[in-house]
């Protein structure tokens, strides 16, 4: 009898800390629907432009501003153009979604280091680094990237460079102080005492203890960087022609009020959905990598 | 408080510097000037030209010229607008957009609070379900993609507001923009009050209140509010820049005749005094913003010492 039921229970496998995490997630309703939903936009907007029935840039002279039309296989209507916005919005999508990822990994890449070497070295060294953060975020960092975009040409690699440049001084703030703590850790004294170099106690014992906090930062800055952008280019200063995204693609719906509500309607749905299921998602990982701040 | 004022004061003119700074040197680095047009313009004119502006001094005699003026309040002559200074066009467009962005970070804070405290109040209730539902569609959802939303739905099926203008800032011409630009900072108010409220309200010193047998008003008005404000309080220079910078999409979008859209035009028509004097302006703006949210979170926690 006790056998039997002693047969029943399996040793019990060990939890670390990301599978404890990873199964607080998957119980968070709201950021397993996002995140699916987001696998969905992602998915589409890879391969949509490839499956939609009109290629991105096809001129219809004969359909300019047409209300979406099944038959014809305008799903969302065609633009002032005659150009299929099904297929536009897709693609702009692959844009948007791709400039908001690049310019995060930059951010963090900038973030991470910067306020690991601060908070490793501490004293005057942090001081004039974090000084530097602190001034920085006095600036009217938009009006900068703006004038950016103007004097320096509108090309997609400094619009994405400069994106990265302008979020990651939270990033750098949060690894700092994540690092302060951790430096006084047994183990990084036992690095030390062991005679590891300052570069590699920082690669792998400070940065790989900072993941959580990181990873839950950048999954919020891919909203703010995908909403800079959207921002930029309805400004008219962000991607230009023949690309697109989503943010050009509204300011353009913007000027068809009367007698194009689709033209803003579906890119605006789209973005907002995008930015939807990140926040969800950003806001499941803190409470699953970080308990107790509910 | 006056000794901490004038410190922070004088803290702020790095920073100031900083901007002027970028700004000066990224604009004067770019390729093409003032004067590239598609007109070619003959060289001797172009020589005279350059005098006049002082373009053809070294680099860093310009910046210092340009500094001094700043110290006197001469941002120097718009290229693109002829016959008006900087100084003149930023004092036309400041009025609307202080009009404009006033209007809304008000709003913004009399709204979000007191959503946030009737969330917090009724937790986990539908209406706290839904208020914070909506505050999460208001964070979500830009003020760019909401302007033009919002005009479709009131300007243009509904016809209840006018579609674009600013006229003399009267409420059915203010109403769009205004709500447009405050949205979604009513929506970061909101759950801001509602997470601290709650916090309080759980704290010792309102079961005290409570225990004492205040009337729940009282101890709601007069105690748990005002601790649960400190948070919104720090938010409040955060919320000065996002509408600062939602205003230059927001005028944009309406055409309204303020420094954000003189802002816009400065950079595409590449009007170099009239864009930097823009920058500096909303920079001076940023950081007194900063400022005073810092001089009043002293007088609400008496925990923070000036030294």
């Amino acid at each position: 009898m006790v056998d039997a039921v002693l047969d029943g229970i399996q040793p019990l496998a060990g939890r670390g800390l990301w599978a404890d995490a990873w199964r607080r997630l998957r119980a968070n309703r709201a950021a397993v629907i996002g995140a699916i939903v987001l696998g969905v936009i992602a998915l589409a907007a890879v391969a949509g432009p490839m499956l939609a029935p009109h290629p991105i840039d096809a001129i219809y002279w004969d359909r300019v501003t047409m209300a979406p039309d099944f038959a014809l296989g305008h799903y969302f209507g065609t633009d002032t153009n005659g150009r299929d916005l099904f297929a536009r919005t897709l693609y702009a999508g692959r844009i948007s979604l791709a400039l908001g990822l690049a310019a995060t990994l930059v951010s963090v890449a900038i973030g991470v280091v910067w306020g690991a070497v601060a908070g490793y070295f501490g004293g005057r060294v942090d001081a004039v680094m974090m000084r530097a953060v602190d001034v920085l975020y006095a600036l009217p960092f938009m009006f900068f990237v703006i004038l950016l975009m103007v004097y320096f040409g509108r090309n997609p690699l400094l619009l994405f460079v400069a994106l990265g440049a302008v979020s990651w001084l939270d990033m750098a703030r949060i690894v700092r102080g994540q690092t302060l703590s951790l430096r006084r850790k047994e183990f990084i004294e036992a690095a030390t005492a062991g005679g590891i170099r300052d570069a590699v106690i920082i690669r792998r014992h400070i940065v790989p203890n900072c993941l959580g906090p990181v990873i839950i930062y950048a999954t919020l800055t891919v909203p703010n960087v995908i909403l800079l952008e959207s921002f930029l280019s309805f400004l008219g200063l962000g991607v230009q022609e023949p690309m697109t995204s989503w943010g050009v693609l509204i300011s353009e719906g913007a000027r068809q009020l009367e007698g194009g509500q689709w033209l803003l309607v579906f890119p605006a749905g789209f973005l907002a959905t995008t930015l939807f299921c990140l926040n969800f998602i950003g806001d499941g990982l803190r409470d699953a990598l970080d308990p107790k701040d509910r | 408080m006056l000794l901490y004022t004038i410190k922070r004061l004088l803290g702020a003119i790095p920073t100031l510097f900083v901007i002027i700074a970028i700004s000066f040197f990224m604009i004067r680095m770019a390729p093409g000037g003032p004067f590239s047009k598609e007109r070619v313009v003959a060289p001797e004119i172009l020589e005279n030209l350059n005098r006049v502006y002082h373009l053809d001094e070294p680099l860093i005699d310009q910046f210092v010229r340009y500094l001094g003026g700043i110290l006197q309040g001469d941002f120097g002559p718009s290229f693109k607008y002829k016959d008006f200074s900087v100084t003149e066009l930023i004092w036309t467009g400041f009025p609307v957009s202080l009009q404009l962005g006033g209007a809304a970070i008000i709003l913004s804070t009399v709204l979000g609070i007191a959503f946030g405290v009737i969330a917090a109040l009724r937790q986990n209730s539908r209406t706290d379900v839904a208020v914070m539902a909506t505050a999460m569609v208001g964070i979500a959802i830009p003020n760019f993609v909401m302007a033009p939303l919002l005009t479709l739905v009131l300007g243009v099926y509904l016809r209840w507001l006018p579609v674009a203008g600013w006229g003399d800032g009267g409420l059915r011409q203010a109403f769009l923009p205004v709500v447009a630009l405050a949205l979604p900072q009513i929506a970061y108010v909101a759950r801001l009050t509602r997470g601290s409220m709650i916090e309080v309200l759980r704290s010792n010193y309102v079961r005290t209140a409570r225990a004492k047998g205040l009337p729940e008003r009282l101890t709601i008005l007069r105690h748990a509010l005002k601790g649960a404000l400190l948070p919104v309080v720090s938010y409040l220079g955060p919320a000065t820049a996002a509408v600062i910078t939602g205003s230059v999409v927001i005028e944009q979008i309406f055409s309204i005749p303020g420094i954000g859209r003189y802002f816009v035009q400065g950079a595409i028509n590449r009007d170099y005094t009239l864009v930097m004097g823009t920058v500096i302006f909303y920079g001076v703006l940023i950081i007194l913003a900063n400022l005073v949210v810092d001089l009043i979170y002293g007088v609400l926690d008496p925990k923070v010492r000036y030294d």
